[in-house]
């Protein structure tokens, strides 16, 4: 909402207040600020000027060379404006003149022919391009009348003011007017308000032989005031007028459309007004439109109605679609003698539909939208009809047509001393309460013993007792309210869930892995590119009604292509090594088509490309994540079908019948598929499991006290031999004695028969209670050897 | 045989003079004084002296071993002094050369800045509630008390999955179901993703992360959110930093207001970073709606409470300085590691 600060001065005496304090209590009242700007500021040595001969320029056929007059000299100027003539009186920018935007005029030649200045456009004069009237659209601004020569322009047009801009809340329509916000001022300072009078000097006739109106939709049309307004003499508005509305963002346009502008903006309540001798039979019908119905508003636009659709009518067609815009049949032009003012109420949740629908949204529709009060339209009629009698822009007829079936009563609100106070946190009286709220315009009395509030007409947002206690705290100051801690007395503290997700994290983050966030939402074609099949369970997907675009139209059933995404950005940039993960959710719907809420499940994904990655290092951390986490007892499974890895490098991490994820290099269709230039390794963990698994308890184990006995092993055995088979055979004869068994070496190649590998391991044998001797060992040690030779056909080496 | 000692003991100042380096004096001191040493030696000898050769003979001879061993000691602590200071010459290395780094992981910085949030909170005696991305529009709109006709409802603000499931737009749902699953005292602060049908650019993202808290008990004001919000603005940019409260309006609480800080770049001089007003907008908050405790099962007439709103994203970018919301989610490592 834009409010020149003179226009607000009609309304309340601020004239002692500064600006800036002006915007600072507002803020604090609760009209957000969201800037302002000084119109005329930064102009200077703009003059009024007279052109009294006008020459056709003798080397440029488009320019012409201007005497103008500016009082104490003549000066001659060169200028390419065509909508000039002699005897006009114009803004001059004289040598040495600044001009919107800081630019700095100079005398010079134009074309070999002297100027000494530069006549000014209103654009020029920092006004809006989309406010200036048509008429000096492009072209030098002409002054309405004669001005004293040689006069700042500023001075001469009273032109200096300063336009606040408010951001208005969504409850508060009333402030999008600038009485609304003369209101809030008027509270916020404990000053009175001045409303205009509305009082019309001289009507003729009685409005009732010139019109008729009739609703046929009450539900959509609560109330329906129409004035007429006869002799109409259409021209242009008096300049205040015009910088007025030019300062609030309005184009003038003429002296009738001007007026039910400025008095919109005034109010906040949207006016119309038919060519009467257009309206047929002079009758005003409220009604549904046809089904299909075509009609050509304002804008030159045919548009298709619905019967939803509210619409002002005459005895035989259309005339304006309610409260958006009405039609070229019946607009005022410049012959147009008589008048009809529609002042109505519309239903807001209509407006904002037929607007919708139409695709159509105007000052009035969106004000409609937000609601505006059915107590303006009396109060704003005679407005335009004062402004109008006022201007000598035509003859008011007596009376006016008011169609309200059933007026709105005002509503009474009880409230509690106790309860404001309460809520507040402040000790308030019930005269300090009566005091805030009648500021506000709001009256109070006392009834059965219970303090009721009246809501004035102006403020449909208040309804309930807590509607008030936010009008007292407003006014009684958010700054002013104390600051206290709540006396609730409980603890803080992250549920298990949560504890354990900060120490996975801190597990990872030190095994070099970096945490990112993706998208929630990916395309479906994401599954296809990491060689899901097409009956994957993770293809049934939650998919959104209005998506941004394919890329974003299912929420994830899967971590990895997000990761996959990630992983392939950074190879492309050229990062050499990365290593990140992501702990998110993925959504897997209970049925499809999706009734119910899915299921969300939480999922740690682990990606890493690099020179020093592979498998193993993948591996290493996710056994560092399962280890910080006290999981223990699960074990790596090859896993040779999951489409997305490496058929030969994949396992499934297995803890007891569960499988809690899936590590492994990814197949080369997928790094294909991601463009990323080197291998990459995933591990697709289910979060909410190790969730369950993950065990704070720590027990201490005693650090030994006696020496261990250390025996390495070398055997020979055939390639599809795992390690894991070799380790069990080995813990599983090595007796109480045996502490660890440990991989140290694997080796295949020359002086080894295709098919076999050489291993060897670490083995270490301890005992509790004393120092072992070789004797202890040597039989355990053979045991061993000769189960390895009998299970696995290992050959000693 | 005295002067024969003396003679030995010449010949040691002489060869101990000269010895190059502790080795050499090791087996200079064995060569006089081992076992089979010449001073060893020539004591054997003693026994054909006469006894009253004897015991002259023999201070002689304790004299000079004791000055060998002196001697001995002398030059050799010298020697070991200037050995080990060869060694650590010899070793010296340039330490400006670079470091042998293990990997170190970062966490994202929208997680970074919410565990310094998430601290505050947990400090003020808060606990942390979760809830669904996937959301009702029950609990994202009609249980907070959202106009029917608000125009966030509308398919061109918000993601919808059905007529009456959506992507929560606010983290407000989390309120709801805390607030219908526990009775109060209640004081939770809930963070979490949020989505809205925002184009992608330099400040819009459809997704988004909001933190919201939570305080429902007996007598409850407005001073208590102010001192709440307060204190947490201090604690995360500063001790310095003043809070301003101004009216707003939400649909779920009344009375409503937003928080203003000081600018935390100019201390509220007014600079670029604040727009020269020397405050910054971070957060949302309020009464909460009598009809939203009503629809939660909680009785308005004896409990009461405040909730607030934040945007995380904002803060982050706030606190580091990063002027497009995408950078969050490219995740490019270089980016994190920063963090």
């Amino acid at each position: 909402m834009r409010v020149p600060v003179k226009w607000l001065k009609e309304y309340v005496n601020i004239d002692d207040i500064a600006e800036k304090e002006l915007v600072e209590k507002l803020v604090l009242t609760g009209s957000n600020n969201e800037g302002s700007h000084v119109v005329g500021e930064g102009l200077e040595n703009i003059i009024v000027g007279k052109i009294t001969k006008i020459v056709q320029h003798p080397n440029a056929d488009k320019l012409c060379i201007c005497m103008v007059d500016v009082g104490d000299d003549v000066l001659q100027i060169v200028t390419g404006a065509t909508n000039i003539s002699e005897n006009d009186f114009i803004p001059v920018a004289v040598h040495g003149a600044t001009i919107a935007g800081g630019i700095k005029i100079k005398k010079g030649k134009l074309r070999g022919e002297v100027s000494n200045g530069m006549l000014c456009s209103l654009e020029e004069m920092g006004f809006d391009k989309a406010s200036i009237p048509k008429e000096f659209d492009d072209g030098i601004f002409i002054l309405d009348k004669p001005y004293p020569l040689g006069m700042d322009i500023l001075e001469a047009l009273d032109l200096k003011d300063t336009v606040i801009e408010f951001e208005i809340t969504p409850n508060r329509s009333d402030c999008l007017s600038m009485i609304g916000m003369a209101r809030e001022t008027a509270a916020s300072f404990e000053r009175a308000l001045t409303l205009p009078s509305g009082k019309i000097d001289t009507q003729v006739d009685d409005v009732n032989e010139y019109a008729s109106v009739s609703i046929e939709a009450p539900d959509l049309c609560p109330r329906y005031v129409a004035k007429v307004v006869k002799e109409i003499k259409i021209e242009k508005s008096p300049i205040w007028l015009q910088m007025r509305l030019m300062n609030a963002g309005m184009r003038p346009i003429n002296n009738i459309v001007d007026i039910t502008n400025y008095v919109m903006l005034e109010y906040g309540q949207p006016i119309h007004a038919f060519d009467l001798d257009t309206v047929k039979d002079h009758k005003i019908i409220v009604k549904r439109a046809e089904n299909g119905e075509k009609f050509t508003t304002l804008d030159d636009k045919e548009r298709e109605l619905t019967s939803e659709m509210l619409v002002i009518a005459d005895a035989e067609r259309t005339i304006g679609i309610a409260g958006v815009m009405g039609g070229e049949n019946t607009e005022i032009s410049k012959a147009t003698q008589n008048i009809l003012i529609e002042v109505a109420s519309f239903d807001k949740s209509s407006i904002r539909k037929t607007s919708k629908d139409l695709g159509l949204r105007t000052e009035a529709s969106s004000r409609y939208e937000k609601g505006v009060s059915t107590g303006l339209p009396m109060i704003v009629v005679n407005r335009v009809c004062e402004l109008i009698e006022t201007l000598g822009a035509g003859t008011v007829v007596g009376g006016a047509i008011d169609v309200y079936p059933t007026p709105v009563e005002p509503i009474l609100i009880p409230y509690r001393v106790e309860k404001i106070s309460k809520v507040i946190g402040e000790t308030l009286t019930l005269e300090e309460i009566i005091k805030y709220l009648d500021l506000l315009g709001i009256k109070t009395l006392k009834k059965e013993g219970q303090q009721f509030a009246e809501v004035p007409y102006y403020r449909l947002d208040l309804t309930k007792e807590i509607d008030l206690v936010e009008e007292v705290a407003r006014i009684y100051g958010y700054d002013k309210i104390g600051m206290t801690l709540p006396k609730t007395d409980t603890w803080g503290a992250r549920t298990n869930a949560q504890l354990i997700e900060e120490q996975a994290k801190l597990e990872l983050l030190s095994s070099g892995i970096d945490e990112i966030l993706t998208y929630s939402f990916v395309s479906k074609k994401d599954l296809d590119k990491i060689n899901l099949s097409e009956n994957s369970i993770l293809r049934k997907q939650v998919e959104l009604i209005n998506p941004l675009g394919e890329e974003y139209s299912v929420m994830r059933t899967s971590l990895i292509p997000n990761v996959l995404d990630v992983l392939a950005r950074n190879s492309n940039r050229k990062v050499n090594q990365a290593r990140i993960f992501e702990i998110g959710s993925v959504f897997l719907p209970k049925e499809v088509p999706v009734v119910n809420l899915p299921i969300e499940k939480k999922m740690l994904t682990i990606g890493m490309y690099g020179e020093s990655e592979d498998f193993f290092t993948l591996k290493g951390a996710c056994e560092n994540i399962l280890d910080g986490l006290g999981i223990c007892d699960y074990y790596f499974e090859k896993e040779e079908n999951h489409p997305t890895f490496h058929t030969g490098r994949c396992a499934n991490i297995i803890w007891g019948t569960h499988v809690i994820g899936t590590i492994g290099e990814l197949h080369p269709h997928v790094q294909e598929n991601y463009d990323l230039q080197v291998r990459g390794y995933l591990a697709d963990l289910d979060f909410n499991m190790i969730i369950q698994m993950a065990n704070a308890d720590h027990k201490f184990v005693a650090i030994p006290k006696y020496p261990a006995i250390e025996r390495d092993i070398a055997i020979l055995v055939k390639d599809e031999i795992t390690s894991l088979q070799i380790e069990k055979i080995v813990v599983s004869n090595g007796g109480n004695l045996l502490e660890s068994v440990k991989m140290f070496d694997m080796y295949k190649g020359k002086q080894i028969p295709a098919g076999y590998k050489s291993v060897a391991y670490e083995l270490i044998f301890r005992a509790e209670d004393r120092t072992l001797v070789d004797e202890d060992v040597n039989a355990i040690f053979a045991t061993i050897l000769k189960a390895l030779e009998n299970k696995l056909e290992a050959q000693l080496r | 045989m005295k002067s024969l000692l003396e003679q030995l003991l010449e010949h040691a100042k002489t060869e101990i003079k000269q010895a190059p380096n502790l080795k050499a004096l090791e087996d200079i001191r064995i060569k006089f004084l081992g076992k089979k040493g010449e001073v060893t030696t020539i004591l054997k000898d003693m026994k054909n002296l006469s006894a009253e050769e004897r015991p002259l003979i023999g201070k002689v001879a304790n004299e000079v071993r004791a000055s060998i061993e002196e001697l001995l000691e002398a030059v050799k602590e010298d020697k070991k002094k200037l050995e080990i200071e060869a060694k650590l010459k010899a070793e010296s290395i340039d330490v400006t050369m670079p470091s042998k780094k293990t990997l170190r992981g970062h966490k994202h910085p929208i997680n970074t800045a919410l565990d310094e949030i998430k601290e505050i909170f947990l400090g003020m005696g808060f606990k942390i509630a979760e809830g669904p991305e996937v959301e009702s529009v029950y609990h994202n709109f009609d249980a907070l008390n959202a106009p029917i006709d608000h125009p966030s409802r509308s398919l061109s603000d918000t993601f919808y999955i059905t007529e009456d499931m959506l992507l929560r737009t606010q983290t407000s749902p989390i309120q709801v179901r805390t607030m219908k699953n526990s009775a109060p005292p209640i004081k939770v602060i809930a963070p979490g993703r949020c989505f809205r049908n925002d184009e992608i650019d330099a400040t819009h993202s459809p997704m988004f992360h909001q933190l919201e808290g939570l305080v429902v008990d007996k007598d409850i004001t407005m001073a208590d959110l102010k001192g709440t919000l307060d204190m947490f603005a201090k604690r995360l940019f500063g001790s310095q930093t003043k809070t301003k409260f101004r009216p707003h309006y939400f649909p779920f609480t009344e009375p409503s207001g937003e928080v203003d800080v000081s600018c935390f770049k100019c201390g509220g001089e007014g600079c670029r970073f604040c727009g020269g007003s020397g405050w910054i907008e971070i957060l949302g908050c309020g009464m909460i709606h009598p009809n939203v405790l009503k629809e939660c099962g909680i009785d308005p007439e004896v409990y009461n409470g405040f909730a607030f709103g934040m945007g995380l994203d904002r803060i982050t970018m706030m606190k580091y300085e990063i002027d497009d919301i995408r950078t969050l989610f490219e995740n490019d490592v270089r980016f994190i590691k920063q963090f």
